[in-house]
């Protein structure tokens, strides 16, 4: 199921965005530990298409997805 | 040197992104369709499942459930379609500085410069195949051939999904067997006067002497035998970030059908005032008016004649649309849609060849004063200035169609 969510991002002098911080609707924030890979690639679960964030989250990796201009995560 | 080239068709453009952004319409037959109660109401493009079903693009929604009751018939969202072609030509781009759009969900991709055979477009070939599934999340069919017409009937030989190749060697099996009518050009009037003659396959148009074809279809004749010899020699456009504005036009299919002048009239001033004002935004005068006239049995034609000078003055295009229109129409059957474009086009700061009998100095103000209701119309709503002559009929007068989205199909060689 496609979930929008509110994410941090940093912009680096190139324009080029970096999640920081992803929050969840019942106020928990996960932080982005690391960014593995960012390419443009749909989710089927979801439902959509955007650049696709490939994240370190809580020592997990995760798909955060930007489909400009709004985020979005895959959630069962 | 030969080419090569790709057509790149998705497959049920509307359907399959309807689909991919609905997860729970996935597995079952689904078609995008138009507003019935605008009368809007056909298919414009369905899925794999409603395929099964042999339900058609262009077919009415009660005739489409006709032969599936659960169809799912979904609104279309061109927001959408607009992005994720546009992506898709991005995606095309990386290989080629000639990529040329036929419509929303059509592509050809010139590939002579970028490869070195055949074998290496192949590969590209299915790389951008599987770069469309997995970036975008739909699929495509992809034609690779010599030549525009040839690859554009490759990528419908093989759907969903797939690549086909067509080659000086095989052309002939796999090319000359299909039906006349897949053949760019070979509408319905044309393919029933080359089945008169015994004229059935691609094959046999491209076995006809070209005389012969000449002469029972004028020069599209020649044409056609060089399409299907795959001889067409026309080269894939270069890649533009807004294509040139050939023509300004505009429709609407009227939400009751149209019975007299007067309907008419009411009609193509609504479209005149659209189009006008879309000239004007972007920076045009047209020469030439066309109509198109669709009656409620969907029989259709297209007129066009010069105007008397370069225009963008509403009442002048009417003028010109209504003078088509009585000359060619006698109400054999209520009208259902009309269209009229503003084409042979030139730019607004273009010299101009005054007349004697034109009152030039009058003209100027009139156009100053459309440009006037452009500005009041930005500010204030496209209602708050209006002819009389719209509140006549308000169903039809105070349609907008400019900001309707309305696509229109282009012409190969336009």
């Amino acid at each position: 199921m496609k979930k929008y969510v509110a994410v941090d991002v940093y912009i680096d002098e190139d324009g080029a965005l970096h999640p920081v911080c992803v929050h969840w609707d019942d106020g928990r924030r996960f932080e982005v530990q690391t960014v593995i890979e960012a390419r443009r690639a749909a989710s089927l679960k979801a439902g959509g298409t955007g650049i696709r964030y490939r994240c370190l989250i809580c020592g997990q990796e995760r798909f955060l997805y930007y489909e400009d201009p709004k985020w979005f995560v895959d959630v069962k | 040197m030969e080419r090569r080239i790709l057509h790149a068709d998705f497959n049920g453009f509307y359907a399959s992104v309807e689909c991919l952004l609905h997860p729970e319409l996935r597995e079952s037959p689904v078609a995008v369709a138009g507003d019935p109660e605008s009368r809007h109401g056909i298919i414009l493009a369905k899925n794999e499942y409603a395929k099964k079903f042999k339900i058609k693009t262009g077919e009415a929604i009660w005739q489409a459930r006709q032969k599936c009751p659960n169809l799912v018939v979904v609104k279309p969202t061109f927001g959408e379609y607009l992005k994720f072609s546009k992506l898709g030509r991005q995606i095309y781009s990386e290989y080629s500085d000639r990529v040329e759009a036929f419509g929303l969900d059509e592509n050809w991709i010139d590939l002579t410069a970028s490869t070195d055979d055949f074998e290496e477009a192949e590969r590209i070939a299915e790389e951008i195949r599987f770069r469309i599934k997995d970036e975008l999340g739909i699929t495509v069919s992809i034609g690779l051939a010599n030549n525009k017409i040839f690859a554009k009937l490759g990528s419908d030989m093989k759907k969903p999904d797939a690549l086909t190749v067509i080659t000086p060697d095989n052309y002939r099996d796999l090319v000359w067997n299909l039906p006349a009518s897949d053949l760019l050009y070979v509408g319905r009037s044309t393919g029933a006067k080359l089945f008169q003659r015994g004229i059935v396959t691609i094959g046999d148009i491209a076995q006809t002497d070209p005389k012969l074809l000449k002469s029972w279809l004028g020069k599209g004749g020649l044409m056609l035998h060089s399409f299907a010899n795959g001889l067409d020699s026309s080269e894939v456009m270069h890649t533009v970030d807004s294509n040139p504005i050939k023509s300004v036009g505009n429709g609407v299919t009227a939400p009751r059908d149209l019975v007299d002048n007067d309907d008419v009239r009411l009609t193509f001033m609504m479209l005149c005032e659209s189009v006008s004002a879309r000239l004007r935004n972007s920076g045009f005068r047209a020469r030439t008016v066309q109509i198109c006239v669709r009656d409620c049995e969907l029989y259709w034609f297209v007129r066009q004649k010069k105007l008397d000078s370069p225009s963008f003055l509403t009442d002048e295009l009417l003028k010109g649309a209504m003078e088509l229109f009585m000359a060619n129409y006698d109400w054999y059957r209520p009208i259902r849609s009309l269209t009229i474009a503003g084409c042979d086009l030139i730019p607004l700061d273009a010299p101009e060849q005054l007349t004697l009998f034109n009152d030039a100095q009058m003209r100027e103000r009139r156009e100053r004063a459309e440009y006037t209701i452009d500005g009041i119309r930005g500010r204030f709503g496209y209602n708050s200035v209006l002819r009389a002559l719209m509140l006549t009929d308000k169903r039809i007068g105070l349609m907008n169609p400019k900001e309707e989205h309305i696509i229109f199909p282009v012409g190969y060689r336009a």
